[in-house]
């Protein structure tokens, strides 16, 4: 983990729960993030990586304030933002800002894609030098969208062409960090290279720090530096990107990697397969929350929570009692299918 | 699944879709299949003149972006649309029986009798109000009007036991809603299988699940068919899914086949610059991670007001090598070397091939 | 059974397909959904005529005094020479001559033309003012309530319930002629300005749930759309979110509910008159015509028929192009 005095974000135990209630009496609670740790260092790029119900745009909601944590605390260039009110946040929302997924209702359908873009600055009360106009049309021209069609509306847009409107509006405030949840996954193939090409360049120009929200293991890889995995709430493995590509240490990591179609591989993909669906966040399995669609599960793994420690010295953090060591494609325990 | 790296030996090397064999045909044969959309702000050629075969126990991956007619294609093959909005024309053959032009109720028999259909969102197509197991029940009286109650009971429960749902018998009583995405979408199988139908359509049938129980789903799809010997339809817009499970591939864009041929064909040699630029701009588990990808430019066409000639030129980066050839001419499918690989592009085949190796197969599939 | 849901879904499944990509170069400034609203209205022709029928209508009660000047006949003048011993109008149907357009009035002798432009002027003026009413104060209630949630929706819901449980008619009957003698005694005569305020204030209590329920479920679905969210995320106020990002959405719903809520008010208050609770003499007024034109049926039809056709005629258009603008407003809902 980077030292605490350079990162631009710091998460320490990030917890959301939302209650249950069945008529008045709380009925528990979804357990959507548990205890989050991990930091965003100025211009690096994280990926959060997991299946749907994992809790990471949870996760996304909290960092850019959307959604107020249970627990825990979000520190924003060394400022403790988890609590703070609208006023108090002002100075920071203009550093802090989020991409949406769906290019369609991310955009007001009766606002012209001037005064979209034009918005955080409206809202915020900041005039740029040479007036809103000219910065709302540099900002297309920087996006890739021609600065005429400042007085169109979105419906006259294609997906791809409204996404960028949403990475305009998100770089209007000139922020340091960007959350992104799953920015292109709603596009079409073709066009989500585009939309990757243009934010990797994007963070390289402006130095950007990104907060990558995906499912697609595949995106996350071309476009970020470290790479964290959830599951059920928790991030189960932590660490640079090739060390999480390459050398998975956890088995969910492993399994997620297994899965993914790859074009360049004719025929079923890799070995593993894990049966059964993610176990619901209401009521998470004791210990280990992967145990129970885990191959290498032993008695520990219910009793014992794994802690997100370090295996071997170095910056990869996996939270499993019997983590893989080798390199992927090589899984070291015997049973690679299990029934519940 | 009934994967064969090599084609078919008895596959005719003619530029034309398959023909009938004599012996056992393609189970679907479709030819010059033509949809259009009356709206208000014009006529959406949504299928262009589309021709295919599916045998028993093979796959066919139709691959394209949303618009591409993709889904309208496998609709028309079930009857599904609505004739007063769309009209269809061209020949659509089920197991010898021709489809257009047959009275809605008896195309309403053949569907999920012969052919049944697995959707993208089994949400919708599961009626939240009766139990999974009713519904499956249900789907097989329509069709079998002698069978009793408690023997649609057992079909249905057979079945669900057949998609891998764990505790069939009590799971036949609950409701969509208790249900899990991936149990969901097993269940709309088995309600799809239930009549042990010859040709199944699956419409996006993993893109709402996540990639753990999108792997389950493919090898549920590849088992049932060495099982039940069908002929299945895989719509999908992920190359990935596509290598995985298809046998033959076929690449739409604008309502036209741009490529068709066996999956080896078709992502190891592509011809078309189109298949090209989805090979090199889905990214990957391998390879060089800090590279760019190669996207295609530009957005997919309106289907209403589509580019003159090859409707990929504005997006093409060798359009310019055929002159005004790509806007003036419609490119037809024809033949592009290999047997059974069919290709709809003017640049001649030796370009193309030159073409690949120099500018795409390093970044692209071979990276 | 099992059939019909999968080809529900399949149908569903068509409609991206169907829906045409729009071309990518059309000119640089772009149409507003707004502008694609007018021009689908001006195709409709049902509209187009419904709503020139409305003008017409408008305009002849605005222009009511001018009228009366130029047809040289006022609303309250009386023709007791032209009547005959029964008081009924001399000359056929009942009474129409070229002085009298639509005839005369049974026993007082008044013109039916000049007082039908009267009535129209006041009917017209009690539906507006009564539906401007309803929908600023449901439209408020419906956005405070979706928007903030929590207790204020609890509230607000809850005063909505009460106010639809509430039997209308009945309580009219019971409080307009209770709020009159409160404040003008038995024997004073009461203002027609007054009774105008009362009625719409009748109407206001009761008819701005309908609004008020159907903008709220229109602001929660929007609440949760990522465009609120991006200007939350900007940090934006509650005004800015309430007025700059959903009012806009609103606009569509709100304009189709103050167009059918005018007719049903035109209706209302002629149904309130009927029952003699609504405006009295001598202001005139459409449905106190009618009620008082009911005992002639048979012996003076005329007398029912103008104002009866008339009555027909505009709430008809009034509906019409309601219809007309949420087809227009929302293409999908007419397919």
């Amino acid at each position: 983990m980077s030292t605490e005095t350079e990162s631009l974000l710091r998460v320490r135990g990030l917890t959301k729960h939302f209650p249950v209630r069945e008529g008045f009496r709380a009925r528990g609670a979804v357990r959507a993030v548990d205890g989050l740790d991990f930091d965003v260092r100025p211009g690096e790029t994280l990926g959060l990586v997991g299946e749907s119900g994992c809790g990471k745009t949870t996760t996304g909601r909290m960092l850019v304030r959307l959604l107020e944590p249970t627990s825990g605390t979000i520190e924003f260039a060394g400022r403790d933002i988890t609590h703070a009110r609208r006023g108090a946040l002002r100075p920071l929302r203009q550093d802090l800002q989020i991409i949406f997924q769906d290019p369609y209702a991310s955009l007001n359908p009766r606002h012209t894609v001037g005064r979209i873009v034009a918005m955080p600055l409206q809202v915020n009360g900041i005039n740029p030098p040479g007036g809103i106009r000219k910065r709302v049309q540099e900002l297309l021209e920087l996006v890739g969208l021609n600065p005429e069609h400042y007085n169109r509306y979105p419906h006259e847009f294609s997906g791809g062409q409204r996404q960028r409107i949403g990475i305009a509006r998100a770089l209007a405030l000139r922020p340091k960090l960007i959350v992104a949840d799953e920015p292109v996954s709603a596009l079409d193939v073709s066009i989500q290279a585009q939309v990757i090409n243009l934010l990797r360049d994007l963070q390289r120009d402006l130095d950007l720090a990104f907060v990558f929200i995906a499912h697609d293991l595949a995106v996350v890889r071309h476009f970020c530096h470290r790479v964290a995995v959830m599951y059920l709430g928790k991030i189960v493995e932590i660490g640079d990107r090739d060390d999480i590509y390459q050398r998975p240490q956890h088995p969910y990591t492993r399994a997620l990697l297994s899965a993914i179609p790859d074009v360049t591989a004719l025929g079923p993909a890799g070995r593993i397969r894990l049966t059964g669906d993610v176990p619901t966040p209401l009521n998470p399995p004791s210990g280990c929350r992967f145990r129970t669609r885990c191959w290498k599960a032993q008695e520990r793994c219910a009793t014992e929570e794994p802690a997100l420690v370090p295996r071997d010295g170095g910056a990869q953090l996996a939270a499993c009692h019997y983590p893989e060591n080798g390199p992927i494609g090589v899984v070291t325990s015997e049973p690679v299918e299990v029934s519940q | 699944m009934g994967r064969s790296e090599t084609v078919p030996s008895g596959e005719p090397d003619r530029p034309e879709v398959p023909e009938q064999r004599t012996g056992e045909g393609p189970y679907l044969q479709v030819r010059d299949l033509r949809v259009r959309f009356d709206t208000e702000d014009g006529v959406v050629k949504a299928v262009d003149g589309v021709s295919f075969a599916v045998e028993r126990g093979r796959t066919l991956g139709i691959v394209g972006e949303s618009g591409s007619g993709k889904s309208v294609t496998s609709l028309a093959v079930l009857g599904l649309h609505n004739a007063k909005r769309a009209t269809i024309t061209g020949e659509i053959s089920v197991g010898g029986r021709q489809l257009i032009g047959l009275p809605e109720e008896e195309v309403r028999r053949l569907r999920g009798r012969d052919m049944a259909m697995i959707f993208q969102d089994p949400l919708s197509a599961l009626h939240p109000y009766y139990t999974v197991g009713k519904q499956i029940a249900e789907a097989y009286r329509v069709h079998h009007p002698r069978a009793g109650k408690r023997e649609a009971r057992t079909r249905a429960v057979d079945m669900l036991g057949r998609v891998g749902i764990p505790q069939p018998a009590k799971r036949f009583d609950q409701y969509p809603h208790e249900f899990s995405g991936g149990m969901r979408q097993r269940a709309m199988i088995a309600m799809a299988l239930v009549n042990d139908p010859d040709l199944l359509i699956a419409d996006e049938p993993t893109t709402a699940l996540d990639v753990t129980v999108q792997a389950q789903i493919l090898d549920l799809l590849s088992d049932l068919q060495d099982e039940f010997r069908s002929a299945i339809i895989l719509i999908t817009h992920d190359l990935g899914v596509v290598s995985q499970v298809a046998d033959d591939v076929l690449v739409m864009y604008g309502g036209r086949a741009v490529e068709h041929g066996s999956v080896e064909q078709v992502l190891r040699r592509p011809q078309h610059p189109y298949t090209w630029g989805l090979l090199s701009s889905v990214p990957s588990l391998h390879g060089d991670a800090d590279a760019d990808l190669v996207p295609i430019k530009g957005n997919p066409p309106s289907l209403i007001n589509l580019p003159s000639g090859c409707a990929f030129h504005p997006r093409c980066r060798y359009a310019d090598r055929n002159g005004d050839r790509s806007r003036t001419e419609v490119p037809e499918l024809r033949a592009a070397g290999e047997a059974g690989h069919l290709v709809a592009c003017h640049l001649p085949a030796e370009e193309r091939t030159r073409l690949y190796q120099q500018d795409i197969a390093q970044v692209g599939v071979a990276r | 059974m099992s059939l019909s849901p999968v080809e529900g879904a399949a149908r569903a499944e068509m409609e991206p397909a169907a829906d045409p990509v729009k071309p990518d170069e059309q000119g640089i400034v772009g149409r507003s959904p707004g502008q694609l609203a007018w021009a689908r209205l001006r195709r409709d022709r049902t509209a187009m005529v419904s709503g020139v029928v409305l003008v017409l209508f408008v305009v002849l009660a605005l222009a009511a005094p001018l009228i009366a000047k130029l047809y040289g006949v006022g609303p309250n003048e009386q023709f007791q020479q032209l009547l005959d011993g029964n008081g009924m109008p001399l000359g056929y149907v009942g009474g129409i001559t070229g002085d009298h357009w639509f005839g005369l009035e049974p026993r007082l002798g008044r013109d039916i033309f000049i007082r039908m432009i009267y009535g129209m002027r006041t009917s017209l003026f009690i539906a507006f003012a009564a539906a401007l009413v309803t929908t600023a104060i449901g439209v408020a209630a419906g956005i405070l309530a979706g928007f903030l949630g929590g207790i204020v929706d609890t509230v607000i819901s809850w005063i909505t319930d009460v106010a639809l449980a509430l039997p209308f008619l009945i309580f009219a009957l019971a409080v307009v002629p209770t709020v009159g003698l409160r404040f003008y005694g038995p024997r004073e005569e009461v203002p027609p300005a007054f009774q105008v305020i009362v009625l719409i204030g009748i109407f206001a209590a009761f008819g701005w749930t309908s609004t008020a329920r159907l903008v709220r479920g229109q602001v929660i679905s929007l609440r949760e759309r990522e465009f609120v969210e991006a200007a939350r995320a900007s940090g934006a106020g509650l005004g800015h979110m309430l007025f700059r990002q959903l009012l806009p959405n609103l606009w569509a719903p709100i304009l189709v509910a103050f167009s059918l809520a005018v007719p049903s008010y035109i209706t209302g208050e002629a149904a309130l008159s009927f029952l003699g609770i609504g405006i009295l003499e001598p202001t005139a007024d459409f449905g106190r015509m009618i009620f008082q034109s009911i005992p002639y049926l048979q012996t003076d039809p005329a007398y029912v028929f103008f104002p009866g056709v008339t009555i027909f005629i505009l709430v008809l258009a009034f509906n019409l192009l309601g219809d007309a603008l949420r087809d227009a407003l929302d293409p999908k809902s007419s397919r």
